[in-house]
């Protein structure tokens, strides 16, 4: 299809008139909702066990404290959160499977696991749209649109082109070694 | 003055600011027509180049019309003449201007003590480029002011479109320094790693220069066509081994010729050495990531030599450097000495030898330029070269 028209295909990844997409943005939250959680689980393991219908597996919210506030740092710090997000991902499916195997399916605990899966289901599908929108923004074989095999650049075709600059002599700073030049223009 | 304004990282915005003023008498203001976002302005996006300041302006290719004459630039500028604006700002007068080192000038650094913190030795300053380099305003904007106006220009003929001419202020010249700094012969085959920009523009130089063979790598399709319709032999490093394939092309001997039209976040996914660098970022341990510089060492062909155009920012591990040593490789670096080429690519520009519009891929109003910021960084919509108008 030689030139293209970008205004007619152009995505919008970007907020207007800002560099920033909803994604990027979306990833932010997630980062501080990642950090504050996890500090959570670290100050107040016993708590937090509790109320996810998790009682006496504190020593496991604590772990998992830990992996939320680094992954919450990494998305922060990063300058592409595309795979710390779907670290999170991961992360979801490790609290899901936690909170399934872990909390009482009967009694009184019962009401706080169903809570607690629900709202990590919630999160998790947050998660997964955050990570899949942020895949999908980066450019690559799959969203190709543009085929530039007719721009050469070069006004008289490329066989013209080639040595049309070999009136150019290199300046003698740049010039390499003469006892490693393969080849004498005056030869 | 509308311009593209550093927020933080990956935060740039279009924001009002107030118009630029003569501040010295060899300073000019140029009315900006035409400006473009470059490769190494999303290391600034990314913020992997220190000493960024909120409000900041960005950009350093740029071309338009002398608006105002400080007095004593008035000899060499007058309002109305048509200027692209080299992006190294230059005396013109100093031992490493004289000698053509534009891009080492010692005196345009305004904050050169913290440049000789970071270097050793001051370099020039650059325009919209941090304030290691001066912390000059950029030409994303409206106007821009052009310290040592006298020297920092190249005048440009009209009749001829701002899209052919534009790219004199930074990717033509640096990708011809590229080939140039390579030294290259008829038999050579000139590997480039990095196709945006300065790797297209490296690429046709290469091939008016008289490279034998034209190797061109990269991982996005369309900038992999765009080589192609130059000429030269694409590989695909998602798909192919790129040391596999070189050897193969020059019976197992290896190129001749290297440049590293990449720089600092070279993407190499898969690769130990990638995952090695990406951690070591993380970890604040390493600021770039040379997977492009250590694949060149081992594949370069014994005595051939290296070319970097791509920018790196501070500190980079794990270079092997045994090989670099034991084949006894050349390695040529630097910022473009952009004035010391002008005159010679403006002539062969206007002998038709090259069209350098043809990498333009995005004309947008300035006021779009933060989401095509985002576009360009993401390799989105087949984006190569964004052109803003002002």
């Amino acid at each position: 299809m030689g030139q293209h028209n970008p205004r007619n295909v152009l995505p919008r990844t970007a907020l207007r008139g800002r560099s920033q997409s909803v994604a990027d943005r979306v990833a932010q939250g997630l980062g501080l909702f990642s950090i504050g959680l996890g500090l959570a689980e670290l100050l107040a393991p016993r708590a937090v066990s509790r109320a996810a219908g998790l009682d006496g597996h504190e020593g496991v919210v604590r772990a998992y404290g830990a992996r939320e506030v680094a992954t919450g740092l990494a998305i922060l710090s990063s300058h592409d959160a595309t795979p710390w997000i779907w670290g999170r991902v991961a992360g979801d499916a490790a609290d899901i499977a936690t909170v399934l195997f872990g909390a009482p399916e009967h009694g009184p605990g019962r009401a706080r696991r169903d809570a607690t899966l629900a709202v990590l289901a919630g999160v998790t599908a947050l998660d997964l749209l955050c990570a899949t929108a942020l895949t999908a923004e980066k450019g690559g074989r799959r969203t190709a649109r543009a085929d530039y095999r007719e721009r050469s650049g070069f006004p008289g075709g490329t066989r013209a082109a080639r040595g049309a600059a070999q009136d150019f002599e290199t300046p003698r700073d740049i010039r390499g070694p003469e006892a490693l030049r393969p080849w004498r223009r005056e030869a | 003055m509308r311009a593209l304004v550093w927020h933080g990282t990956q935060d740039v915005r279009c924001d009002s600011v107030p118009d630029p003023e003569i501040e010295h008498e060899r300073d000019a203001i140029i009315k900006v027509t035409s400006c473009a976002i470059c490769g190494s302005d999303l290391h600034l996006f990314d913020h992997f180049i220190p000493t960024m300041k909120s409000g900041d302006i960005l950009g350093h290719e740029t071309m338009g019309e002398v608006v105002e004459v400080g007095s004593a630039a008035k000899s060499k500028l007058k309002v109305g003449d048509r200027v692209v604006i080299p992006f190294t700002i230059i005396c013109g007068a100093c031992d490493q201007c004289k000698r053509g080192n534009f891009s080492v000038c010692e005196r345009s650094n305004r904050n050169k003590h913290l440049a000789a913190k970071a270097f050793g030795h001051t370099t020039a300053g650059l325009f919209g480029y941090s304030h290691l380099t001066g912390g000059y305003a950029g030409g994303q904007a409206e106007y821009l002011r052009v310290p040592f106006a006298d020297a920092t220009h190249i005048k440009v003929p009209q009749g001829i479109s701002d899209e052919k001419l534009l790219f004199l202020s930074d990717i033509f010249p640096t990708g011809w320094q590229a080939a140039v700094q390579c030294d290259i012969e008829p038999t050579d085959t000139v590997a480039v790693w990095g196709c945006g920009p300065v790797g297209q523009m490296a690429i046709r130089s290469a091939i008016l220069l008289g490279a034998k063979q034209v190797v061109a790598i990269d991982r996005v399709p369309e900038r992999l066509s765009m080589a192609e319709a130059a000429g030269a032999t694409t590989i695909n490093f998602e798909t192919d081994s790129v040391i596999e394939r070189l050897n193969a092309m020059t019976a197992g001997k290896g190129p001749e010729k290297c440049i590293d039209a990449v720089g600092l976040e070279a993407h190499a996914a898969g690769t130990v050495d990638a995952m090695y660098d990406r951690a070591k970022q993380a970890m604040m341990l390493e600021t770039d990531r040379p997977h492009v510089l250590r694949e060149m060492i081992y594949v370069c062909r014994p005595a051939g030599t290296l070319s970097v155009p791509g920018v790196y920012g501070g500190l980079i591990d794990k270079i092997p450097f045994g090989a670099l040593m034991n084949k006894g490789l050349t390695i040529r670096t630097g910022q473009t000495h952009v004035n010391r080429w002008s005159d010679d690519l403006l002539r062969r520009i206007e002998e038709g030898q090259i069209d350098p519009s043809f990498v333009i891929t995005h004309t947008e109003p300035l006021e779009r330029g933060p989401e095509m910021y985002k576009t360009f960084r993401d390799k989105q919509d087949g984006c190569i070269k964004v052109v803003l108008k002002p």
